[in-house]
């Protein structure tokens, strides 16, 4: 062993060790890609290998997983428009052409990509995963190197099963102590990116860290490591713990008996080292968290609920005062008007970030015997989030309440599939993206928890979930 | 991949914060092929109202008739999506570099990937820059082997990755040099085969 190797290093430096197959002059690495997951965009990359005559490399360890473009209302592809048919089609015949597994549309195990892997037991700690999908961080909470790619790289993943990259820095974020009740992932993330911006992780690999995120079960960690891209991150990851161990744990691919006491052995070791460095470290007190909701255009628009919407006018960098009156404009919001008052249209359940089923459980506690006064959909991850969720009854407290129960996919959070939210129409969401037209064109979207969410559609405005819950009580 | 050394042209000012991917592709064109064309969907909800006409003061479109190869914008540009087809619209429209603050990770790759340059400033050069081309009707020069851009009188430096330099200074294409080390990926399979049997699926059910 040389002497780098027994300095003290963090967990993203051993992951990314051991997948290092050779260093170039220039300080670029070849790193070897355990996992890589496709979807129905990916199909520019099966495009670059058909003109070069080639055929994925390694298939075995290449997954395809329909989710985009799935409709959430049919079975039958027949029923829905053609070009959507035909994206979900295209991905069928690479994975076939290519030998690869395809958690296909009629799959009963199909859902979103992010949701799909932990649950199938293809995301395990220590691996190093690739998607052609921003998303990808999600995976970073078992611990895994995870990362989103663009079409030349999944390209040169499916030629080679490798990839270049150069070592980003390394940023910590502790979040110690107890957040209080009602305060989910979600909030701690939307926090996070409110507090460094988000591009305030650009270039950097965020290792999550302190007692809150440790307390986090791993569907509460999947929400938070899918969040870091949205403050810039290339990946976000948690180390594995005995959490991790248990949710792993009989999980169809992943390993069993004998294999996996010695894979649980190895990533017993993963964890950061005592006095391993970070490039930056951050610190959050668990108890400052407060339900946050975004108002603007960018995820780092982001306020507790009992904020007001900021006044361009006291702004003094003016390149600030210009985007926070871009984003009022366009969600046609008032200067300083109070967060708990603005009327929502309709709400949605559902994406990467929170569609599994402690998620659904969360909003389904808030919305049990009350009514909607708006329309919603709500979307599992998975089609076996589904059917959890319809053994618990949550499905029959959803329809009660007046929201559609649908299939599962990435539905509302992209609209590729064509579930929209109409122009100028303002949108509750559990999804990651405030973006403009993000959820359609002209389409106005606030993000927050799923219980916040259900809060909202039973009041019509944003509210604070708290209130409710005591109530609950 | 066109090699990109010294380039003089026109530039178009986007002087707004976190350009999204989103914005500079909207999902719902995402469906064609490469070949089609990405260049007419850049920036598609900014540049044409609800019905589909033009709107006349949005920069992109009276500086598409003078062949601006550069975009200068504000911070944050290209977060979000992964999506390639941001870069795609922006290459098949006529750039070939994007001046900004900062960029999105993935976006910057994949801009690396297809030989546009994003050039970063700061965010006090940025400003200037935009101010610049409020009145100078000059060109703009972007000098990758120097960092420096060159606008009216004034210089200003950038920054790039040197493995990005690079890449684009020669035109390089990962995959073949990947390709010919076949050798060290197979030996790495085979001693990593060896210590992670776990990571192996070959043996799982379908
Ligand atoms: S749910 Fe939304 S963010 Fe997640 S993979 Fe699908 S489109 Fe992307």
């Amino acid at each position: 062993m040389t002497k780098a190797a027994r300095q003290p290093r963090t967990l993203f430096d051993k992951v990314w060790d051991l997948h290092v197959v050779t260093e170039r002059e220039d300080g670029a690495v070849l790193l070897y890609i355990d996992r890589h997951l496709v979807h129905e965009g990916s199909f520019h990359a099966f495009n670059k290998l058909k003109d070069r005559g080639a055929r994925v490399s390694r298939p075995d360890l290449t997954i395809g997983v329909a989710d985009h473009y799935v409709p959430t209302r049919t079975r039958a592809l027949g029923e829905i428009a053609p070009d959507i048919a035909g994206m979900i089609r295209q991905l069928e015949d690479n994975c076939r052409a290519n030998d690869i597994r395809l958690f296909g549309f009629d799959d009963p195990r199909q859902g979103i990509v992010h949701v799909v892997g932990p649950e199938q037991g293809l995301t395990l700690p220590g691996l190093t995963m690739v998607c052609g999908d921003s998303h990808t961080s999600t995976h970073g909470a078992f611990g895994a190197l995870a990362f989103g790619i663009g079409a030349s790289e999944v390209a040169h993943v499916l030629l080679t099963q490798c990839l270049w990259q150069k070592r980003p820095k390394r940023m910590r974020i502790t979040v110690d102590g107890v957040t209080a009740p009602g305060i989910t992932a979600k909030d701690i993330a939307l926090s996070i990116i409110a507090t460094i911006g988000a591009d305030g992780a650009q270039g950097h690999a965020i290792e999550y860290a302190g007692s809150a995120i440790r307390a986090l079960s791993m569907e509460g960690r999947l929400t938070l490591c899918n969040l870091a891209i949205e403050s810039g991150a290339r990946c976000g990851m948690i180390a594995p713990d005995e959490t991790t161990f248990a949710y792993v744990k009989g999980r169809p691919f992943a390993p069993e008996t004998d294999m996996l006491d010695r894979a649980i052995a190895a990533w017993r070791n993963l964890p950061t080292d005592e006095g391993a460095t970070f490039d930056r470290e951050i610190m959050l007190r668990g108890m400052d968290i407060a339900p946050t909701v975004t108002w603007g255009i960018s995820p780092e628009d982001a306020l507790p609920i009992g904020a007001c919407v900021p006044d361009p006018a006291d702004l003094e960098d003016p390149s600030r005062a210009s985007h926070v009156q871009e984003a009022l404009d366009y969600m046609g919001l008032t200067p300083g008007q109070a967060l708990d008052t603005i009327r929502i249209d309709r709400v949605f359940i559902g994406s990467c970030t929170n569609s599994r089923i402690e998620d659904l459980r969360a909003a389904a506690r808030v919305l049990a015997s009350r009514t909607a006064r708006v329309p919603g959909l709500v979307s599992p991850g998975s089609h076996l989030v589904k059917q959890q969720a319809e053994q618990e009854g949550l499905d029959r407290i959803f329809i009660a309440a007046g929201l559609d129960w649908v299939g599962s996919g990435c539905s509302m959070c992209v609209g590729m599939n064509g579930d929209l939210v109409p122009s100028g129409e303002r949108c509750a969401s559990t999804t990651n993206r405030n973006f403009k037209g993000r959820q359609g064109p002209g389409a106005r979207t606030h993000l927050m928890s799923p219980a916040m969410v259900a809060a909202a559609a039973v009041t019509g405005h944003l509210t604070d979930v708290r209130v409710l819950m005591r109530s609950n009580a | 991949m066109k090699p990109f050394d010294i380039l003089t042209t026109s530039a178009c000012a986007l002087p707004l914060a976190s350009i999204d991917t989103d914005q500079l592709i909207p999902a719902r064109f995402m469906k064609r092929s490469r070949a089609d064309g990405y260049g007419q969907f850049l920036l598609y909800d900014m540049r044409y109202d609800e019905s589909g006409k033009p709107r006349p003061d949005f920069p992109l479109h009276a500086m598409a008739s003078q062949g601006a190869e550069v975009l200068v914008t504000r911070r944050n540009f290209g977060a979000g999506s992964s999506r390639e087809a941001a870069v795609y619209a922006l290459v098949d429209f006529g750039f070939r570099c994007v001046i900004a603050p900062s960029f999105g990770d993935i976006f910057a790759s994949n801009a690396v990937n297809n030989g546009l340059l994003p050039a970063k400033v700061s965010e006090a050069d940025a400003e200037e820059i935009l101010a610049q081309l409020q009145t100078v009707s000059a060109a703009i020069t972007v000098d990758l082997r120097e960092s420096l851009i060159r606008l009216g009188n004034r210089n200003y430096s950038f920054t790039i990755d040197p493995i990005w330099q690079l890449k684009l200074l020669n035109g390089w294409d990962d995959l073949d040099l990947t390709l010919s080390l076949k050798g060290d990926i197979v030996g790495f399979e085979e001693r990593d085969g060896g210590d992670r049997p776990w990571v192996r699926l070959a043996d799982r059910p379908a």
